[in-house]
């Protein structure tokens, strides 16, 4: 099998796996960011996203061959000590039920700030609505990437 | 010796589990305040510390530290944050002081261990507070031993005992006496109003891993020479395996290996995406699918049901027939919902290690203490070999009181002799469903001189069906002559308890009902459903488990706090109120239109569930049960050919999303009572909220669901 290099979170890792294995599979099977998580494998659900080179991306429909030379950001690698201000913002407000969609839904909210510091309600809405949250959430998400921006 | 308290959740045994506490604990060397104060610069982390076991429940520290196991499967409900709150209150310890731990499927300690009818906190509220005052009592009794005086002398604050005579003692100093102390009876609990914890916004337990993403959840467990399975199964229910060739699938990279067990294929691979891959490159002959139903024949089969003499009677109060005979008018109208898959964010998983010596499991599952003893029916092993780990759960919805993943992990490792991970691919999570039924509900009134005499219930449905219980609640007990009756379709789609089972649409049917009622009379839908009640509260004959006082009560704040009847121009109204799962609940749902579509901007909800443990998560219960129904009433549904489950995936099966969920506002009422359900009660009423409100903007009246399906636009 071939072996690809890349970096996430700012270290550099090999894997040996085929060329067409989505990045999220790497991620979790082969490196242990479990952080990321499977829930359609189709891009609809937005469970899986990593920041590539700083933006919002399905780590389901992005094969490893692809993933190569860019920058990629997991969950774990957003902050050192989980205190990115969209982490704070998502204690504060006490956002997750189950919990399972969350580390997603932070990584597309992290990049919606990384672009648009001060969203409006609609930018929140429609930087959103490509991740589901199967309990219903979205209230407490909606307030909490507002209160984000501020931090 | 073990006694009998059938109060207690936790067996005697629980508490004499003390081996190797007279063996003394190691002296931590820190003090309280360098473990717990943030500013401290020696930042020691509690799930490092050296606790000693209290009980299965407790195990306490030397620093005061403690920690506390949830016995209950979390899945979102938090019951891993609201459970140990009742220990921690009564146990009289600060929250930040306590840690808290996942228990594993232990039925020599814990009573009912299991998630499912919003029941965790009920049938522990009790329990549970007896266990951390029982504890507290065996710690006090400890420190009077040493000081020589009595134990009514000595008070606890925030984990430290204190005596008349000034002496104090901190709980990890005295836990080792303490614990092999003969266990008090009759422990006094706290009076409601001293409660320090309960009643506080606590945060989820789990959310620092939540949000920085540490393994926490099925699909993240791992154990070393760990391979990944997926399956192949029928794609349509009642079909069944002919032949099968593996050739391409075994030459996928990562593949290990091919077999069959029963109908289904397994693959295994040494990662996800190759078992996967895999079970895509497989061809599979399946029996004929010509005698299989589609969705169009439960249709038209459960309407035939409806009028039909298979109709069983499942309450009967006075005599609807004559009520009709005498009526100035009879009005009837039929509600519909399809089939529903739980669609859990974390598809179906489980983890499974059979060898000789014991069976090992770890996942998501409701339903720990059944599944365990069907995997060793299955194996034909011991119920003592099986081992099950509890892991934090990416959703339930009632799935995961059905085990058959779990099993299928279980007969995939012991086939293969290996430590298995299953995977459900989302297409297999749907179509692999224990579907909320399809129903039918056919709902007539007898109206003589402007007033309801006779109320006619009629369900048709595949799968579960409404109890003599289900069909007690609102509006039973309103009207003198009062029937419901119910039929079954069989079929091969298997069935099984979706979030607020049966009340999820009998809820819709009969709010829906009587908002068509109201119009019918003429009549204020909220006035209405109160002069209902008024004649429930008069009916001492029949005992319910509900009370009209509390439906009077939620239905009135809500009102008051909707503004009733005086919303802005523009906004449109709609009301229902809903007994399930102990709790009462009123909802209002506002609608506007958005180039002639009716959006849902706005649900204001009041719930009676008693005293709110944690209000802080009671909220996100609230709101999540709201949005929760809105989004199936709106876009949910599950279309069948032939058997074949249709909408496999999120690009064909509809979600809500953000910008479909309005705002929601919750109140509850001011209750000393008992705790009743949270978990389910916010989703039954909303459906009809919602459908009302959007006959007040449109003038079309939803029956069937889901709503946008039947929009013309």
């Amino acid at each position: 099998m071939p072996t690809f290099n890349l970096k996430i979170n700012n270290e550099k890792h090999t894997v040996e796996v085929d060329a067409d294995t989505p990045l999220l599979w790497v991620l979790r099977d082969s490196l242990g960011f479990v952080g990321t998580k499977y829930g359609c494998g189709i891009g609809q659900c937005g469970a899986c996203t990593v920041h590539v080179e700083g933006t919002a991306t399905r780590s389901c429909l992005l094969q490893v061959s692809q993933a190569e030379g860019v920058n990629i950001t997991t969950i774990e690698g957003l902050s050192e000590n989980g205190d990115h201000p969209v982490q704070k913002a998502w204690l504060e407000h006490d956002v997750p039920q189950c919990g399972y969609c969350q580390a997603g839904q932070i990584m597309t909210a992290s990049a919606l700030l990384n672009n648009n510091p001060n969203p409006s309600d609609e930018d929140i809405e429609s930087a959103m609505n490509g991740n589901i949250c199967r309990c219903g959430t979205y209230v407490r998400i909606k307030e909490a990437v507002k209160t984000a921006a501020k931090l | 010796m073990e006694t009998s308290n059938n109060s207690l959740s936790f067996s005697r045994r629980s508490f004499i589990k003390t081996v190797g506490l007279s063996t003394g604990g190691i002296m931590l060397g820190f003090t309280l305040f360098e473990a717990c104060n943030p500013d401290s610069k020696v930042m020691i982390d509690p799930e490092t510390l050296n606790y000693k076991d209290f009980n299965a429940f407790i195990k306490i520290a030397e620093n005061g530290m403690v920690t506390i196991y949830s016995k209950n499967p979390e899945i979102g409900q938090g019951v891993k944050t609201s459970m140990p709150m009742l220990i921690a209150e009564e146990l009289d310890v600060p929250w930040e002081h306590v840690l808290v731990r996942q228990a594993d499927l232990d039925t020599k300690n814990f009573k009912g261990q299991v998630a499912g009818g919003s029941q965790s906190i009920r049938s522990s509220w009790t329990p549970l507070r007896q266990t951390g005052a029982t504890a507290r009592q065996m710690l006090i009794n400890a420190a009077a031993i040493k000081w020589g005086v009595d134990a009514s002398e000595c008070t606890t604050n925030e984990g430290v005992i204190e005596n008349s005579r000034g002496e104090k003692l901190g709980y990890g100093e005295i836990v080792t006496e303490a614990a092999l102390l003969e266990i008090p009876d009759n422990v006094k609990l706290k009076n409601p109003k001293d409660f320090k914890i309960i009643g506080k916004d606590i945060r989820n337990v789990d959310i620092d891993k939540i949000t920085s993403g540490k393994p926490l959840f099925g699909l993240d467990y791992k154990k070393e020479g760990m391979v990944y399975a997926v399956s192949l199964r029928p794609p349509a229910f009642g079909q069944k395996l002919v032949s099968f060739d593996a050739t391409e699938a075994k030459n996928v990279p990562g593949v290990i290996d091919v077999f069959q067990f029963g109908d289904k294929i397994a693959v295994l691979g040494n990662n996800t995406w190759a078992a996967m891959s895999g079970k895509n490159a497989l061809i599979a002959e399946w029996s004929s699918d010509e005698t299989l139903m589609s969705s169009e024949d439960h249709d038209v089969e459960l309407e035939k049901l409806l009028d039909s003499d298979k109709l069983k009677e499942v309450r009967s109060d006075g005599n609807v027939n004559i009520a009709k005979m005498n009526a100035d008018k009879v009005i009837e109208y039929t509600y519909e919902a399809p089939f529903l898959p739980h669609s859990c964010m974390e598809p179906m998983n489980f983890f499974a290690h059979v060898t000789d010596d014991k069976v090992e499991l770890a996942g998501p599952i409701q339903t720990p203490e059944g599944t365990a003893r069907q995997v060793a029916g299955l194996l034909k092993r011991e119920p003592d070999d099986v081992h099950l780990v509890l892991t934090r759960i990416g959703g339930g919805f009632g799935r995961r009181l059905i085990g058959d993943y779990a099993l299928e992990a279980a007969e995939i490792s012991n086939i293969s002799k290996k430590p298995v991970k299953l995977v459900y691919t989302r297409e297999d999570d749907m179509a692999g469903g224990f579907y909320r039924p399809i129903v039918k509900y056919k709902i007539s009134a007898a109206i003589k001189d402007n007033k309801l005499i006779g109320y006619h219930l009629k369900e048709a449905a595949v799968g579960s069906s409404i109890n003599k219980s289900r069909a007690s609640y609102f509006p039973a007990g309103c009207v003198k002559n009062y029937k419901v009756e119910a039929a079954q379709l069989r079929s091969e789609i298997t069935t099984g308890p979706w979030r607020a089972p049966v009340c999820n649409f009998l809820a819709t049917a009969e709010q829906t009902f009587i908002d068509e009622l109201a119009e019918e009379l003429n009549q204020d839908p909220v006035k209405l459903r109160l002069e209902l009640l008024e004649v429930a509260k008069k009916d001492k004959k029949n005992k319910m488990e509900w009370s009209p006082e509390r439906m009077q009560a939620v239905i009135k704040l809500a009102a008051e706090k909707a503004n009733w009847g005086k919303s802005k121009k523009g906004v449109y109204q709609g009301f229902s109120a809903y007994y399930s799962h102990n709790s009462h609940v009123a909802e209002v749902a506002e609608v506007v239109l958005k180039d002639g579509v009716p959006v849902v901007t706005k649900v204001y909800c009041v719930v009676d569930c008693g005293v709110v443990v944690n209000p802080l998560g009671a909220k996100n219960q609230l709101e999540g049960g709201i949005i929760d129904g809105i989004g199936h009433a709106m876009y949910g549904e599950m279309p069948f050919v032939k058997g074949k489950p249709q909408n496999l995936n999120y690009g064909d099966y509809r979600l809500i999303r953000m910008m479909e969920t309005p705002i929601v506002e919750t109140y509850f009422i001011d209750s000393n009572e008992d705790p009743t359900g949270l978990g389910e009660p916010s989703l039954p009423p909303v459906g009809a909220a919602v459908a009302n409100a959007i006959k007040a903007a449109t003038g079309e009246r939803y029956r069937k669901q889901p709503y946008t399906k039947y929009m013309v636009s």
